[in-house]
């Protein structure tokens, strides 16, 4: 039954999400069905939490190596979650001006607004800059023209990087029609338009024998899963 | 430029001062043997410098490069710019602030440009951060610069859901079923721009600010597929933007890659409704575009000093 059940459930969803897409008479099911999926998303977050809580608490409980970042995580959630949940520094809403928590939790000025505007915002965007050190220095060290393929490689990265930024248009400006009428013939050579070639010519064809081929495995793995066959989404025990 | 280095004199000693000890390195090792063990912190600090004097240099001159607009940046562009006073446009953003830096400036011009044309702008988040990159959009767009237009009337923020690409299957065919108040709290019946309207397929425009999933593929694959007349423009991160190619053009008509694309689509919004002097908080991609020139003319010569120094190593091996 430990396994009966959820293998029902699967079934059903993904049966009823099919006809739901292609018998009209059967939309409402499918809708009905999406419904119930966004709730169980939303109660996922509780889930998520409670288990970052559950997973850095032990850690801390077990003075495990870096469990002084575990107590940053579980200080910082708890600051943020209380905040959020009580509405720290937020005014009644216009609306509800006889209620102390009718304002919005992100409300202009609040402690969440300001954890969010001057501590995540920043602290987030940072790590996400780092990544240009780490490419630039990844480039230097590994990017090597040590065959034909990596030629080609290297090619179209420097067309690419070039002809994204101004010093694609001033190093071709010169491939002009209007400096001699045979160039007309190859402002197609033009870095920014070799650039657009690129992405929407190798790199679309590219991209869709790819994205045809997950779709085919996709379905695959999900008649697999429907008929019960694939049960591995279950876990182990 | 000279009267920048002159002015700025401090600047170029401070950078200067700052490589001495590796062009001492180069004098001392000689420049194949320094090339050949470069410690990476050299590379960072130079990128550092790349992209630092750039952004001090644009904000003490105000100069930018110029930008030609693309075809789908105008396809973007026009989509928008066709409609009337007053016709709905669905923006959703889903993205959060380490994705700011390149969706920023594409969020505030999509925001501007619908602002500007008079359009019910109808906000929502697949994202749980989305609604806050929502009401920063508004506040520096919307608040200062079009204070006629009122919240509810002429645009609201229905925030965000949780359900990734279980809520656009919802919405696309019954909006009131997952949405039953805005962001706010206020119930849907009281909201005057809500009535009428009972699902996105009565959006002219779909906008997706996208950095990853659920995004602008989502929102292709159960709203533009099933609902083949819904038109949806995009602006993506750079490396979102090649996986969408593949719409373009019959399910995303327009698409902005990157911070490339963002200052492309910016020019036109500017040139059309931005005036002589725009306000620079509307040419945020185009200023951007000069960190980028000199961060990626460095890479360029980094990956070409490092095959120099591979050719010739190999060379003397044979």
């Amino acid at each position: 039954m430990k396994q009966t059940g959820p293998l029902l459930i699967t079934a059903a969803g993904g049966f009823v999400l099919i006809v739901a897409y292609f018998i009209p008479f059967a939309q409402n099911w499918g809708e009905l069905a999406a419904i119930w999926f966004d709730i169980l998303a939303a109660v996922a977050f509780i889930l998520g939490g409670g288990n970052l809580l559950k997973t850095h608490l032990k850690r801390i409980s077990d003075r495990a190596r870096g469990w002084g970042y575990s107590g940053v995580v579980v200080v910082s959630f708890l600051a943020t979650l209380f905040v959020g949940l009580v509405k720290v520094g937020v005014n009644p809403s216009a609306q509800f001006p006889d209620f102390a928590w009718s304002g919005q939790y992100r409300q202009m000025g609040s402690a969440f607004w300001y954890l969010f505007q001057y501590a995540f915002t920043p602290l987030t965007a940072t790590m996400f800059s780092l990544l240009a050190f780490y490419i630039a220095s990844a480039a230097f060290r590994a990017f090597r023209a040590k065959n034909v393929e990596a030629v080609l490689l290297l090619g179209t990265a420097f067309i690419i990087l070039l002809g994204r930024t101004f010093a694609g248009v001033a190093l071709t400006s010169w491939i002009d029609p209007d400096v001699w009428a045979g160039f007309a013939y190859f402002t197609g050579l033009r870095l920014e338009n070799l650039t657009v070639y690129i992405m929407s010519v190798f790199n679309t064809a590219g991209n869709r024998a790819i994205m045809i081929g997950i779709a085919l495995g996709i379905v695959a793995t999900s008649l697999k899963v429907l008929l019960g066959i694939d049960r591995s989404y279950l876990g182990k025990d | 430029m000279t009267e920048f280095i002159v002015n700025q004199w401090w600047l170029v000693a401070i950078v200067i001062a700052s490589l001495i000890p590796l062009v001492m390195r180069i004098v001392s090792a000689g420049l194949l043997e320094t090339l050949r063990t470069l410690d990476r912190r050299w590379i960072f600090l130079l990128l550092l410098w790349a992209v630092l004097i750039p952004i001090y240099f644009i904000g003490v001159t105000g100069r930018t490069f110029p930008e030609v607009p693309s075809v789908l940046a105008r396809a973007t562009f026009d989509e928008i710019d066709r409609l009337n006073p007053g016709d709905p446009i669905l923006l959703a953003f889903d993205y959060d602030p380490p994705s700011e830096g390149e969706l920023g400036p594409m969020a505030t011009a999509f925001v501007y440009h619908a602002a500007s044309k008079k359009l019910r702008m109808y906000f929502m988040a697949l994202w749980p951060l989305g609604a806050q990159m929502i009401d920063n959009t508004i506040a520096k767009v919307i608040t200062p610069d079009f204070r006629d237009l009122v919240y509810g009337r002429d645009y609201i923020n229905l925030g965000f859901k949780s359900g990734q690409e279980g809520v656009i299957k919802v919405v696309v065919t019954n909006l009131r079923e997952l949405y039953t108040t805005d962001s706010r709290g206020t119930a849907m019946q009281d909201i005057p721009m809500m009535e009428g309207i009972t699902n996105i397929q009565q959006m002219k425009v779909i906008v997706s600010v996208s950095a990853g999933y659920p995004g602008t593929k989502e929102w292709v694959q159960y709203a533009v597929t099933p609902f083949p007349s819904l038109r949806l423009v995009a602006g993506a991160t750079g490396v979102q933007a090649p996986l969408l190619y593949p719409y373009v053009p019959r399910q995303l008509p327009g698409l902005l890659g990157a911070i490339k694309g963002a200052a492309e689509y910016e020019k036109l919004v500017v040139d059309a409704y931005g005036g002589a002097n725009a306000d620079p908080k509307y040419l945020e991609a185009l200023r951007r575009m000069g960190p980028q020139l000199v961060a990626h003319l460095l890479i360029i010569t980094l990956i070409v000093v490092a095959n120099v120094v591979f050719l010739i190593d190999r060379g003397r091996k044979r």
